[in-house]
């Protein structure tokens, strides 16, 4: 039990420390890679909290993919970082301020009169050896959720096409084939029958 | 022992630090982009824990629908970057007023 306090508290003081960076560090890409640092905590609490599967899929997916992708466009951009910083430490007292009454009223509700303590939420058993997280949420999934399922395939078709689409640009002055002129293309457009008289060869 | 109460307010605290970014990088779209996906992580947070403590698998099915949606937002979002800083050179929020009457 003790070793799952230890666990919990050291991930969740990176988690926060890897928050506070992403959100004050200069360079933006170090901000990504703090981010990285967050997700990378989550995923080991989420294992303690027996979510294996989606503990894996956050980092696979999130990390691998979604901050790659974020990774990537920061450092195509070339950003002049100093007009951005304007206003940190004029918009800091507010955001101190708004963020600590925030966090004072969330853990004012959570900790009151053991709403979310041990009698109302009982600590659950750990699953048994044999349980498979990852064949249960399947048969959850392909059974209960199915149309939910389908339609989050749509929506990352959509949201496919839509990066294809922002970020498609034709520039002037580049040859490339066009494959449907290519095929329509007729003999009589390029081949020229010409009637002349037959010479004779030079010197012969 | 760890009880529901600890992985909410891991949650909670969480949610403020994002909140709190929004305010300081109002300038930067991208560090503002990385505060909601901090939002959203928070959110997943408080599914997977109350998922385990009400013993109900429903919660991580969500975090699943809810990690999609964000993965769209993102690539749409950095999509829709690229073509602004392509355009205007700058992503300074301050500086994109042009629907300002």
């Amino acid at each position: 039990m003790i070793v799952q306090e230890l666990i919990f508290y050291a991930f969740s003081l990176v988690m926060i420390f890897a928050a506070v960076a992403v959100i004050t560090v200069r360079n933006p890409v170090y901000a990504v890679l703090f981010l990285v640092l967050a997700f990378f905590s989550a995923a080991g609490i989420w294992m303690l909290l027996e979510a294996e599967f989606l503990a894996i899929i956050l980092i696979v997916v999130y990390v691998g993919a979604v901050m790659v992708l974020f990774l990537f466009v920061v450092m195509m951009l070339d950003i002049n970082l100093v007009p951005l910083k304007e206003g940190f430490i004029r918009y800091l007292p507010v955001a101190v301020l708004v963020a600590l009454a925030m966090a004072a009223e969330l853990l004012m509700v959570l900790w009151s009169k053991g709403r979310f303590g041990a009698e109302m939420f009982p600590v659950p058993m750990p699953n048994p050896a044999d349980y498979s997280n990852t064949r249960e949420l399947g048969e959850l999934l392909y059974t209960n959720y199915l149309l939910p399922f389908e339609i989050a395939g749509v929506v990352l078709l959509v949201a496919i096409l839509a990066a294809v689409a922002l970020t498609l640009r034709t520039r002037p002055g580049v040859r490339k084939q066009n494959p449907a002129e290519q095929v329509r293309a007729r003999r009589e457009e390029s081949v020229r029958l010409v009637k002349m008289k037959p010479e004779k060869p030079n010197g012969a | 022992m760890l009880t529901l109460a600890h992985f909410l307010t891991l949650g909670a605290v969480l949610f403020s630090l994002s909140v709190a970014g929004i305010f300081i990088n109002r300038k930067n779209i991208i560090i503002l982009l990385m505060c909601i996906e901090l939002m959203l992580l928070a959110v997943n947070m408080n599914f997977v824990a109350f998922s385990r403590f009400l013993g109900n698998l429903d919660g991580q099915i969500f975090v699943f629908f809810i990690l999609t949606v964000a993965a769209a937002e993102a690539g749409i979002g950095l999509a829709i970057l690229v073509v602004l800083f392509r355009n205007r050179q700058t992503i300074n929020v301050a500086e994109l007023d042009d629907l300002k009457g």
